[in-house]
């Protein structure tokens, strides 16, 4: 077969069409570029981290400024989470961190609020103040329990 | 009973005997492909074929299943009042499983099928007779740059189809079921990993379009020099592909977790 500038054309429009999808399933949907090394890297220690997986958000107020890299036991059996944030963030070194729950039954992600120290934190850093995550089931245990054990009283009192 | 003993051993005898004969074949192809002259032209004609004459039929189904996707997963996830997760079906069942197999049976249906008769049609003409006798090795010329051109296309037409159905589910599920479309797409970047899931749809792209260039190539070099062996050539590439496809599918995904 002989060269044909306009299929040459095409085949060049296919390749180039199919690496744009490529990149855009890598980068845009798979989130490559967030995972890139160089960014802000904190630790932050909870007693329950009740489902907080790696790649959940870290926000401030809302917005987006990382995500979970990883989570681990420490020596005391406490869940050390690995926080990898944006590198241009000044965060104060008496940050608080929590894990929340979007909805009911949504995705946990780890929250910061923002301290008011002058000294910032500095990559490999740890988080001081953590609050951990609220446990649905435990909760509704309580409230059962409660219920009773009120009931109980009451009885004793007729 | 000993007629169906004698047809089992034949049967078993015969599949042995495909499965060492493709091997051969693979290691030819392999052979070929490092072995000067390079033939690039061949190529670049097979990857227009193969993959620039799939466009219309991948997107099209591409948005087709995109479409259904969303509807299908809206419906679902409307009981459960989770909506906002329809960014991440869409996406998540698209990517691992979907893109690549019906990727790879569409292009056996499209493409494979093609290739065997091309092959078939060449060997029962005498056409591959003729390249010997003027001692050009028909593997190198014919053969090889069609298998090449499988390979390398199959995942381009994956992911073009995948990010088709994203596309259809967008549409459907933001513009037809009223999903809010930053919620879309805030579920399906935050639940894709690139690693896990798009690395490994690529991966199993690749892996079916190895399958399905060495199968439709196999059996159009190896068909029955006759226009009935060449009708069963291609469609026995067209049934040994589909079939290889969903079991090598199953065996990816429960060996690697793509």
């Amino acid at each position: 077969m002989s060269r044909s500038p306009t299929r040459d054309f095409l085949v060049g429009v296919f390749v180039l069409i199919g690496l744009a999808a490529i990149a855009y399933l890598s980068f845009s949907v798979g989130g490559l570029s967030y995972s890139g090394p160089g960014g802000l890297t904190v630790y932050a220690s909870f007693d329950q981290i009740g489902g907080l997986k790696p790649r959940a958000p870290v926000v401030i107020s809302g917005v987006k400024v990382g995500q979970v890299e990883s989570n681990a036991l420490d020596t005391n059996y406490r869940a050390r989470a690995k926080l990898d944030l944006d590198a241009n963030l000044k965060i104060p070194s008496d940050t608080s961190a929590s894990i929340m729950t979007s909805g009911i039954l949504g995705d946990r992600y780890v929250s910061l609020q923002l301290g008011g120290e002058e000294q910032y934190l500095k990559s490999g850093d740890e988080l001081t103040f953590t609050e951990s995550a609220v446990i649905l089931e435990r909760l509704i245990g309580k409230l059962i329990h409660n219920t009773d054990i009120e009931k109980k009283d009451q009885g004793n009192d007729k | 009973m000993a007629t169906f003993v004698h047809d089992l051993g034949w049967a078993t005898i015969r599949f042995v005997d495909d499965l060492g004969g493709l091997a051969v074949f693979t290691a030819r192809i392999a052979r070929a492909t490092i072995t000067p002259p390079i033939r690039v032209r061949p190529f670049i004609d097979e990857v227009f074929k193969l993959g620039v004459l799939s466009l219309v039929i991948i997107c099209v189904c591409g948005v087709a299943v995109g479409m259904v996707l969303g509807l299908q997963g809206y419906n679902t996830l409307v009981r459960f009042g989770a909506t906002g997760s329809l960014g991440a079906v869409v996406g998540l069942s698209l990517i691992r499983e979907l893109g690549p197999v019906l990727t790879a049976l569409l292009a056996t249906g499209r493409a494979g099928s093609a290739t065997t008769a091309e092959i078939g049609t060449m060997v029962a003409t005498e056409q591959l007779d003729g390249l010997r006798m003027m001692s050009v090795d028909p593997i190198h010329l014919v053969v090889t740059p069609k298998a090449l051109a499988m390979i390398f296309v199959m995942p381009l037409l994956s992911a073009l189809f995948i990010v088709c159905g994203l596309f259809g589910g967008y549409v459907i599920g933001v513009g037809l079921m009223g999903v809010d479309g930053g919620t879309y797409l805030t579920s399906l970047e935050s639940s894709v990993d690139f690693r896990d899931d798009v690395l490994g749809s690529l991966l199993k792209a690749l892996i079916f379009g190895i399958l399905v260039g060495l199968i439709a190539t196999y059996r159009g070099y190896t068909s029955e020099p006759t226009s009935a062996g060449v009708s069963a050539a291609t469609t026995s590439t067209v049934v040994v592909a589909s079939v290889s496809i969903l079991i090598f599918d199953y065996f990816i995904t429960a060996l690697w977790g793509v």
